[in-house]
């Protein structure tokens, strides 16, 4: 599924790396291994140092990301506005870490420095709908409106496991 | 020193070398200024912020600015401060800030007690905790059967992943994430892939990787009991120190030598040290019963009375001597059977290259390198060795001698060679020229030009080369276009080279890799150039052995003197002869005896045959000297009296010899009276007497404990046994005692048993040992050179060039494969060693296989030497048509001889 990108790069220069990795979520929305050890081997460079890369980015992801993705704005003015309890609270109810996916794979939970929506602070984003003054009340409501909708992400999973 | 300047520190004004680094001369100076980012043998970083000094402009500049040590070159007229308050305090915070996720779990971590991060913690001051929050915690890895990882205690110093990826050239060990969640290890567990990962223990400045194999029967660096050693598993002969507490030996330390190792060691010799421990050991005398032909244990009075009994009515007697056992034991066995019944036990075709490498040393005028020399070398050629496999810490040295011709490229740039992430920036991914040549694919593929071809061919291209330097040497005909075009090319990089180095060994047993080697320095020496040779060989003592004065004899000679004149008594040192020869010849061998009286440590095929087994002390419970391959002469010491039952073989054969009425040898005490007349026997060993201390030695009336002063449970450590505190063993061999009771101070090069200063605890303590950071020990490098080139007397040129391999249709010919772990004999029995062997195979090329229709792992029939093995097959991408790869000296493998042709049966 993958082995198109790199008809783009020069075999053996390790300079295209990051590109490559691009390429590769681009596809997938993370980094998978196999597609990894593709890399590794077409620009010759040892897996441990790929993967040295990938895990030094943040926009890079070895983990496939949930359905959603719901995002805490923890910029200033959101966090006088009470963010942090916005953030417990997703947290408490998705039984999931700010930065992991829950178990079924629904939603990824994100804190971000700020969204730029100051003036409706606090803010949650999820999938780039923008909910503002948001309140810990919300937050079912919220989750429940996205619990039952699908993305892409299921699709390109299956594909991978039917490939290995 | 080759440039100086005056600094001033905190008052007081020093003249340093002005090539080095601020922290470098500090410590060079004796100063305590602590550090974690920087390590001697990998340059300065400037990461960990640990080494920061208070700098002023002038005298009149009384407020300064703080720098970090390692980062800052020397400058003439400099005035620093390390006693400084700012600085201090700076110093005092750094350290806190690492401590935030540092897990205080000294009490249950192997490194407490040897913590360089303990040692900085407590000289910086830091003792009062204020971050309240959780600290981070990660997941540790499974890393093999040599290195535990702890990754809590990690505080970021990245010297592990410098080392092993920088350093050693490994490609599965590195660094991840960002930020507060960095990560050192492998991207997934496993065992480490590269052969010199043990030494990430000593890099390590605190106990994130730790010994394993001294986990299993931990003991706190006090409590053990050291000894000043000799890496036995190869021939390079690096310097160790052993350690043992309660008659188990604990684990194996590098031992600084500016000449030799330097501060590390390769797997083999630092995890192999096992084989002492290991239920084959042979503790006891035995005697095998006539009737029931079960071996039992005696006494060692009674041992010697039986031997007594054994060689009274014996004729005849026959020594085999052994490139393991030590300088010392092999003359005691020389002097009691005399030089016509003496064979020095290997093979005959071994013994003729040995001697034919030492000869060339002796005579020629290529000067044989130090192990640190072969580091400065800039352009290397290897002639048919595997070294990974064969001499590990050459392949570590070649790794640097590779850098050396691209560090210069820092020099226009004013890049001082200590900034060493600047230099990598510079020089990226080059290399200096290496070529290889050998049959098989290396571990040093990846940084050397290569060619794959037989020893005939490797043997035609170094003549090729030598020609070109010298018309003495002679012109070779037929040459393909590829050898033409690598000779010229290494032609060409000698010619430019500032110190061109030709390395080759006995493995392929080809004399004609020798010849060529060897004419390839003569050439370039007559021509004008200078050139060093390194020549490997098998054993930890074989360039010893090659130095004795005897008759070259081997095991194959034995077997044919004896048909002529036959003997009636077997005296076999230290050796298993089923390693050197076929089984059936050794087998009739033996059974032409009425006798067979073996020396050894553990058991083997030859002793298991044996009448009588002494038990030998191994290298931890031995005193003695051996030759390695570079001609030096290193001392050992027993680490730990191991009771009456185990004796120095010197020692066991000098209490026969007694025994059967030899008594002029009753002067022959202690171990400097073996030495002494062995010097005074043979002229060519003078000066091995020197080259520690004598046993009288003492500093202040006093001798050099083995235990660190903080050694507990002297008193009782045997209550057990008894309530009374038993005698402390002596040591009439060596100035050191086996006790905690002695001179504290900084012994003798050649007679340090561990490193440690007063706040230094960890080996880094070894800075207040060296005159210079990374230089030589105080007192000079132990050791002593036994071999000098002659100058001025023109070399003679090896004028026999060898026929092109051509293959045979239907056979093969048989290269040997080594492995580092699994081709020794003693370190494979040592459990974590043993983990890594390879089970037998044959190794055929993939092309061969392609033409046979054989895959990998199918069984096939081999017949050699009139016998059919069925062994699994590996297959090879590079080697050679024609060409079958017998692996050496593995467990289960037979003995397949090296240049033999062998026939293929499919299963």
């Amino acid at each position: 599924m993958h082995s198109h990108i790199f008809s783009n790069y020069p075999p053996k220069d390790k300079s295209n790396l990051i590109p490559l990795l691009q390429d590769v979520q681009n596809i997938y929305g993370f980094l998978p291994e196999t597609a990894l050890m593709d890399i590794s081997e077409f620009i010759g460079m040892p897996l441990s140092r790929i993967y040295g890369v990938a895990t030094f980015y943040n926009q890079f992801r070895l983990k496939p990301l949930g359905k959603n993705i719901i995002r805490v704005c923890r910029g200033t003015a959101c966090h006088v506005k009470g963010s942090a309890n916005l953030l417990f609270a997703l947290e408490n109810e998705l039984n999931c870490k700010a930065g992991e996916t829950t178990r079924d794979k629904t939603f990824t939970l994100e804190t971000v420095a700020c969204i730029g929506a100051c003036s409706i602070a606090p803010v949650i984003n999820v999938n780039g709908d923008y909910y503002g003054r948001a309140t810990v009340k919300d937050i079912p409501k919220i989750l429940k409106k996205y619990a039952s909708q699908t993305n892409s992400t299921e699709k390109i999973e299956e594909q991978i496991t039917s490939e290995k | 020193m080759a440039k100086t300047a005056k600094i001033t520190v905190d008052g007081k004004t020093y003249e340093v070398d002005a090539t080095k680094n601020l922290l470098e001369v500090c410590l060079s100076l004796k100063l305590d200024l602590p550090y974690f980012c920087w390590h001697p043998a990998m340059g300065s970083v400037g990461a960990c912020r640990q080494c920061a000094v208070k700098k002023f402009r002038d005298e009149n500049d009384k407020v300064g600015k703080l720098f970090m040590a390692c980062m800052e070159p020397i400058v003439d007229g400099m005035i620093i401060s390390i006693q400084d308050a700012e600085a201090k305090e700076f110093r005092k915070g750094v350290i806190e800030w690492l401590m935030t996720n540092h897990p205080h779990d000294c009490p249950v971590c192997d490194e407490g007690g040897e913590c360089h991060l303990q040692d900085m913690t407590v000289m910086t001051g830091h003792d009062y905790r204020r971050y309240r929050f959780k600290k981070r915690t990660y997941k540790n890895q499974y890393l093999g059967p040599f290195i535990n990882h702890e990754m809590n205690r990690c505080i970021q110093c990245y010297r592990c992943v410098r080392y092993y990826r920088d350093y050693a050239g490994g490609k599965d060990f590195d660094v991840f994430g960002v930020h507060n969640t960095v990560y050192f290890g492998r991207h997934e567990d496993g065992v480490l892939e590269n052969e010199f990962s043990g030494n990430l223990v000593e890099v390590c400045p605190t106990g994130v990787f730790t010994d394993k194999t001294l986990g299993k029967h931990y003991t706190r660096k006090w409590d053990q009991t050291y000894a000043p050693s000799i890496c036995v598993h190869c021939s390079v002969g690096c310097n160790t120190i052993a350690a043992e507490r309660y008659g188990l030996l604990r684990r194996v330390q590098s031992r600084y030598n500016g000449e030799v190792n330097g501060y590390f060691l390769c797997d083999r010799g630092r995890f192999g040290y096992e084989f002492v421990n290991s239920p084959k050991r042979i503790r006891k005398p035995l005697r095998k019963n006539k009737e029931t032909r079960q071996f039992e244990e005696l006494g060692s009075e009674d041992a010697l009375k039986y031997i007594r009994k054994l060689l009274s009515d014996s004729k005849r007697i026959i020594g085999i001597g052994s490139a393991r056992a030590s300088l010392e034991s092999n003359f005691t066995l020389l002097s009691f059977v005399e030089k016509q019944n003496f064979y020095w036990g290997e093979s005959d075709r071994n013994i003729q290259l040995i001697q034919k490498q030492y000869d060339i040393l002796r005579n020629g005028p290529a000067r044989t390198p130090s192990l640190r020399d072969i580091e400065k070398c800039d352009v290397v050629i290897v002639l048919g060795e595997d070294l990974t496999n064969t001499a590990p810490m050459i392949a570590l040295a070649l790794r640097q001698s590779v850098r050396q011709e691209p560090v210069q490229s820092a020099t226009p740039y004013r890049i001082p060679h200590w900034q060493d992430q600047a230099v990598r920036e510079l020089t990226q991914d080059e290399k200096g020229p290496i070529f290889i040549a050998t049959p098989l694919a290396t571990r040093l593929d990846e940084i050397s030009e290569t060619y794959r071809a037989a020893a005939d061919d490797i043997a035609r291209l170094g003549f090729m080369v030598a020609n070109s330097f010298s018309d003495r040497s002679p012109l070779v005909s037929g040459a393909t276009d590829e050898q033409k075009k690598l000779s010229g090319k290494i032609s060409e990089a000698l010619k430019k080279a500032k110190r061109p180095l030709i390395i080759a060994g006995p493995s392929l047993q080809s004399e004609a890799v020798i010849e060529a080697a060897a004419n390839i320095a003569n050439a370039m020496i007559t021509s004008g150039k200078t050139c060093e040779l390194c020549f490997t060989v098998p054993e930890v003592n074989s360039m010893g052995m090659a130095m004795m004065d005897i008759t070259h004899q081997g095991i194959e000679s034995a077997f044919e003197a004896l048909k002529n004149k036959p003997a009636d008594t077997l005296i076999i040192l230290e050796n298993d002869l089923y390693r050197r020869a076929e089984e059936q010849a050794v087998d009739s061998f033996l059974g032409k005896f009425k006798n067979v009286i073996v020396l050894d440590y553990l058991e083997n095929s030859t002793s298991l045959k044996a009448d009588a087994v002494l038990s030998s002390g191994s290298f931890a419970e031995s005193d003695g000297t051996f030759v390695n391959n570079e001609g030096r002469a290193q001392r050992f010491y027993q680490v730990y009296d191991a009771g009456e039952n185990i004796k120095e073989s010197w020692r066991w054969l000098r209490d026969i010899m007694l025994n059967s009425g030899l008594h002029e040898f009753g002067k022959w005490k202690i171990l400097s009276d073996f030495t002494n007349a062995l010097s005074k026997a043979m002229p060519v060993f003078d000066g091995i007497n020197n080259i520690t201390p004598p046993p009288g030695f003492r500093i202040a009336g006093e001798k050099i404990p083995r235990e660190p002063f903080r050694y507990s449970g002297r008193t009782a450590m045997f209550a057990n046994k008894s309530v009374h505190e038993p005698k402390p063993p002596e040591d009439i061999d060596s100035p050191l005692s086996f006790t905690m009771e002695g001179y504290r101070g900084k012994p003798p090069s050649s007679i340090i048993p561990f490193f440690w200063s007063p706040g230094w605890n960890s080996q880094q303590a070894i800075n207040k040992y060296q005159i210079e950071i990374g230089g030589a020990l105080h007192g000079g490098d132990p050791g002593k050179r036994l071999i000098e080139p002659k100058s001025g007397k023109t070399p003679a040129f090896f004028t026999k060039i060898p026929q092109a391999f051509s293959p045979r249709n239907g056979d093969w010919f048989v290269v040997p494969v080594y492995h580092i772990f699994g081709s020794e004999e003693l370190s494979v029995n040592a459990p974590g060693i043993n983990e890594l062997t390879p089970k037998p195979y044959v190794m055929i090329s993939s092309e061969d296989a392609g033409s046979l229709g054989l895959t990998s792992e199918k069984q096939i029939e081999l017949e050699a030497q009139g016998k059919t093995y069925s062994l699994p097959a590996k297959l090879n991408l590079g080697l050679p048509k024609g060409l079958i790869g017998i692996p050496k000296g593995l467990p289960g493998m037979p003995e397949i001889k090296t240049g033999s042709w062998v026939r293929l049966k499919m299963g």
